[in-house]
């Protein structure tokens, strides 16, 4: 459980057709990173967008540290360009998996959703490996008709990074 | 699953990954100009350091105090590959044992933190104080009319959990095996212990968090990585870009006397653009078009009496000090066997900190760490090496920038500290 994300009753209509919505924006924002096209990244989050991937006895101990923290889509977007341009690694290819779509709360200050996630990693001559197992806790908007993510928290239970976690989660 | 064993050529199937105490470990000639591949794969080598090193007459960091706080806090920690259990005792001391039952051997403490009044190892609930000391033994005396029990001569103080020695300073704790360490201000030596207070002395911890990796390389490579002030202006395209550290500026790399400890430190040149404009044709990873969005996240905030914006301090054998920029931390590095080791990064701000100072550290922390832009780099290029020394049947690698000095230097395109720190090695291993 993460702070500011309790259940609250939602009309069941309503829940259903906001996790179709959700769901169809999941498998967008994973096939664009999984794609490798990481600087379409960025364009799933309002401008003052909150990103953080932290490590779950961060999140229950209530320490604010960030694997990645970024507090601006500026900041995002940085990242993005890094990784694209300037960061070296080796090569990698990656699959997102989302499951287990809960609609928690949707009232005038956005929809909040929490999401489980798995992250496989395939290296150069290597076998695929099952790189993160964590929760999505986000706060959805709408702009122009889309959802946007005004916050995601990756809180992730994989204790031990192999090495390093370089692509967005 | 180890990452390490995700590679073709799983550990110990090439020649030098078996390399018994039969082998004749030769330094290659040329002193220490040549580092030989055995020192990364050989497992006889790998359990001479624990014994030597991990296990000998070092201090090993173990906790920073204000994880501990109050009486009857606790964390479980390593000292070399060895579990331990940091406390707090009701008297306000710190104490550091084995976390391994006296009775049969059971790792006692699973979780990571917390607080408690005692210890009981769940197999038989034999229980400890906050000092390691036996207190109970269920039945010892066996059950009346039935006989059993402890004999007559069973005594609890001949059978609490092995201690190791503790040493705290300014708010770091350090525990060693060994009965013959010097003093811990004594241990790190003037020089490096000036950089370690600047950070620490007088100074009350706020911790913001962990991050916990492993990295498929010897534990080594981790403290080469920063004794080596050459590949900073070359791998890292932040440093290089945002002039955060530029070959030709004002650099230095530090060693205590016994080459064992460092301190690579760099000051942020006034004029980015002119120190990084008379070098950028020899950096590949300089890049004109790279401008930051939102440029916050780099801005230094001057907090520190230190002619230094960043100082990065390897101290034998198990601790990295972060001070870069505002972003501060510790590694703690737990070795994995010859081919891994485990990085236990604790991030820290200060009791002093506004919001606005926690959130810039916090911003300012995705330079660092296991998804940091310097950090992953060096993850990446540590396991390029391992993986390297692991599969070829080469068998050395060249330490010749800066000729053959040993220790501090002032020279960025210098390699002086690695050899020093060799030369320490190769004394206290008897190579
Ligand atoms: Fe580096």
């Amino acid at each position: 459980m993460y702070p500011g994300y309790d259940m609250t009753p939602v009309d069941a209509r309503e829940a259903r057709e906001l996790r179709m919505e959700i769901e169809e924006f999941h498998a967008d924002y994973c096939w664009t990173l999984d794609c490798g096209d990481v600087e379409r990244w960025p364009d799933y989050f309002t401008d003052d967008a909150v990103y953080r991937i932290t490590a779950r006895e961060n999140a229950d101990a209530g320490l604010p540290v960030g694997l990645v923290y970024a507090d601006s889509k500026a900041m995002i977007r940085d990242r993005a360009f890094a990784l694209k341009h300037t960061q070296m690694y080796a090569p990698r290819s990656m699959q997102h998996f989302v499951s287990n779509v809960r609609v928690l709360q949707a009232g005038v200050a956005g929809v909040k959703a929490r999401s489980n996630y798995l992250l496989l990693q395939t290296l150069v001559d290597g076998p695929t490996t099952l790189h993160q197992a964590g929760r999505y806790y986000d706060t959805f908007v709408r702009a122009n008709g889309r959802l946007l993510l005004k916050e995601r928290q990756c809180v992730y239970d994989t204790v031990l990074i192999a090495n390093d976690l370089v692509l967005p989660v | 699953m180890f990452s390490v064993n995700t590679v073709i050529g799983q550990p110990g199937s090439f020649a030098k990954e078996r390399l018994d105490e039969s082998h004749e470990y030769k330094w290659p000639e040329g002193g220490l100009q040549y580092i030989p591949d055995w020192v990364y794969t050989s497992p006889e080598i790998y359990q001479r350091e624990i014994r030597r090193i991990f296990h000998g007459p070092t201090w090993n960091f173990v906790a920073l105090e204000a994880e501990i706080p109050n009486p009857g806090d606790f964390k479980r920690s390593y000292v070399g590959p060895t579990p331990v259990v940091v406390t707090r005792d009701s008297d306000g001391a710190v104490r550091v044992f084995e976390n391994r039952c006296a009775h049969r051997g059971a790792e006692f403490c699973r979780t990571q933190r917390g607080n408690v009044k005692e210890f009981v190892c769940p197999y038989h609930q034999w229980s400890y104080d906050l000092q390691g000391n036996l207190q109970g033994v269920p039945f010892k005396r066996g059950v009346k009319g039935e006989g059993g029990g402890m004999p007559k001569d069973f005594r609890n103080e001949d059978h609490g959990l092995l201690k190791l020695d503790v040493s705290t300073l300014h708010g770091v704790v350090f525990a060693s095996f060994s009965k013959d360490v010097e003093p811990i201000e004594q241990y790190l030596g003037p020089r490096i212990l000036k950089d370690f207070e600047v950070v620490f002395k007088e100074r009350r911890l706020r911790i913001l968090g962990y991050y916990r990796n492993e990295l498929p390389g010897n534990w080594k490579l981790y403290h080469e990585n920063l004794k080596d002030p050459y590949h900073a202006t070359l791998l890292h395209s932040f440093l290089v870009t945002f002039g955060l550290m530029v070959a030709g500026s004002k650099n230095g790399m530090i060693a205590d006397a016994t080459g064992r400890h460092g301190t690579l430190a760099s000051a942020k040149p006034e004029d980015v653009a002119a120190a990084v404009g008379a070098v950028k044709g020899e950096m590949r990873a300089y890049r004109e078009d790279f401008k930051l969005a939102d440029g916050r996240f780099l801005q230094y905030v001057r907090e520190f009496d230190s002619p230094w914006s960043v100082t990065m301090q390897t101290i034998w054998p198990n601790l990295i000090v972060q001070r870069e920029l505002n972003t501060l931390g510790i590694r703690h590095i737990v070795p994995n066997g010859p081919h891994s080791m485990i990085m236990l990064w604790t991030m820290f701000g200060y009791e002093t900190d506004d919001e606005e100072m926690v959130r810039h550290r916090l911003r300012q922390g995705n330079l660092m760490g296991p998804s940091g832009f310097l950090g992953l780099e060096d993850n990446e290029a540590i396991k390029f090496v391992q993986e390297g020394v692991r599969r070829s049947p080469s068998d050395r690698g060249v330490v010749k920038l800066g000729g053959d000095t040993q220790g501090s230097t002032n020279a960025v395109i210098d390699e002086a500290a690695i050899r020093g720190m060799y030369a320490y090695y190769r004394r206290t291993m008897g190579l």
